[in-house]
């Protein structure tokens, strides 16, 4: 679990990667704002992870699986 | 993979109406090369609101109000708007400050830079060289952990202050009191109609904020994931403006002569590394900062003062450059810039870091 929320660009991604690091099927991380769910998003996906998105009212949890 | 296609083919899009409207503004009345320029501008906004009383660049520039209106419309129509802030509110503002100085050592901010290049203004390659100096150096710290720490939510009115603040400002052009001063001559003189100006701002606020458009953030994506989507924005603008400006006869390729701007190649390049550098620490460029204050973000909006407080101490001090090269006092105030950001950069890197560390022990 990555809590990334309130994080300026690119900081989310920078977290998100460091995780990846450990390299696990399975990651989750928080954000707080439409941008970096899109930064985390792109990144994940690059990486060749499977992205699920879940609204939390105004905080998004990011579901990167693969 | 598709989604990630149009992700692209949207912000290149973007870039290229934003290039077109960028290079034609300064043939509807802007100085040349500065269809755009947010440093020029809020510069401009602060000389007419009487914060600076350097007469040839007092006046109240529509772009801006419109970047931010445009920026605020778009992002509460896609539920995007929310008040935030709390990160560091005066490291931001002291960031903003100096980027400014880089700005008007170099004479424009990062979207100016482009506009620049795209008129043939050789100096612009020296502060393109030294603006991706400044994005590694930030990017440095970036990777070892630098963080302003986080923003939260805040009270529902916080985030409505620019947008209010920007429509005041535009009553004042309109209104023209005495207290607002408007150049008679020099840059400040040289504007677009106010209503195309304005219409010109809020086009590009929409499109930036919806695409995130950042000319920072190109770059340092690209160094630190490989990831060239803003990088595309950026190349866009450029294309665009280049092929409009041939077209119109905006073009000369040469460094002597150019339109506000010096010929001082080390202190293109200085200037530019500083805003590159302070820019990343901030995590956008002044145009993404204003976008961002227009989207609810009131640590982009205390930025945002930071840099119009620079640039009003810039021409207050005298460290402003001009057609004629940089001042002493200008070269003083980037090497004093460099040194604070960095040490902006160590503090909120490593000393953190050791807290954190002792907290954990």
């Amino acid at each position: 679990m990555v809590d990334a929320r309130g994080q300026s660009c690119p900081i989310p991604v920078i977290m998100t990667k460091k995780a990846m690091k450990s390299n696990e099927d399975y990651y989750e991380v928080m954000v707080d704002s439409k941008t970096p769910c899109e930064n985390v998003t792109r990144f994940a996906q690059s990486q060749g992870y499977k992205v699920e998105v879940e609204d939390k009212g105004g905080e998004y949890l990011l579901k990167i699986s693969r | 993979m598709a989604e990630k296609k149009n992700d692209k083919l949207l912000i290149i899009i973007a870039g290229l109406v934003i290039g077109v409207i960028a290079a034609a503004l300064a043939f509807a009345g802007n100085p040349k090369n500065m269809g755009f320029c947010i440093a020029c501008f809020l510069r401009d906004t602060a000389g007419g609101l009487g914060l600076h009383k350097a007469p040839p660049v007092q006046y109240i520039r529509p772009e801006i109000v419109g970047i931010v209106i445009g920026a605020f419309c778009a992002a509460f129509a896609k539920k995007e708007f929310s008040s935030k802030g709390g990160s560091a509110p005066m490291t931001r503002f002291v960031l903003g400050f100096f980027a400014m100085v880089g700005c008007l050592m170099f004479l424009g901010c990062p979207f100016r830079m482009i506009l620049r290049l795209a008129g043939g203004d050789l100096n612009a390659v020296f502060g393109l060289v030294g603006f991706v100096i400044g994005i590694v150096c930030g990017i440095f710290f970036l990777k070892n952990g630098y963080s302003l720490k986080r923003t939260y939510a805040l009270t529902q009115g916080e985030g409505y202050w620019m947008p209010i603040i920007e429509v005041v400002i535009f009553v004042l052009l309109l209104a023209k009191p005495t207290f607002i001063a408007f150049s008679e001559e020099g840059p400040g003189s040289m504007h677009a109609a106010v209503i195309l100006a304005l219409c010109a701002g809020l086009v590009v606020g929409v499109l930036a904020q919806r695409t995130r458009l950042c000319m920072v953030g190109g770059v340092r994506d690209l160094v630190l994931f490989k990831e060239t989507r803003l990088l595309w924005g950026f190349i866009a603008i450029l294309v665009a403006a280049l092929v409009t400006n041939l077209v119109l006869g905006g073009f000369k390729l040469g460094m002597t002569d150019q339109p506000v701007a010096h010929t001082d190649g080390l202190w293109n390049c200085l200037g530019m590394l500083l805003v590159g550098f302070a820019c990343v620490l901030l995590g956008g460029c002044p145009l993404r900062q204003l976008v961002m204050s227009g989207e609810g973000n009131a640590d982009s909006a205390v930025t945002v003062l930071g840099l119009m407080v620079g640039a009003a101490f810039c021409h207050n001090f005298g460290l402003a450059s001009s057609a004629d090269g940089p001042t002493p006092a200008g070269k003083i105030a980037v090497i004093i810039g460099i040194v604070v950001v960095a040490l902006i950069g160590v503090v909120n890197t490593y000393v953190k870091a050791e807290k954190a560390a002792a907290e954990a022990a």
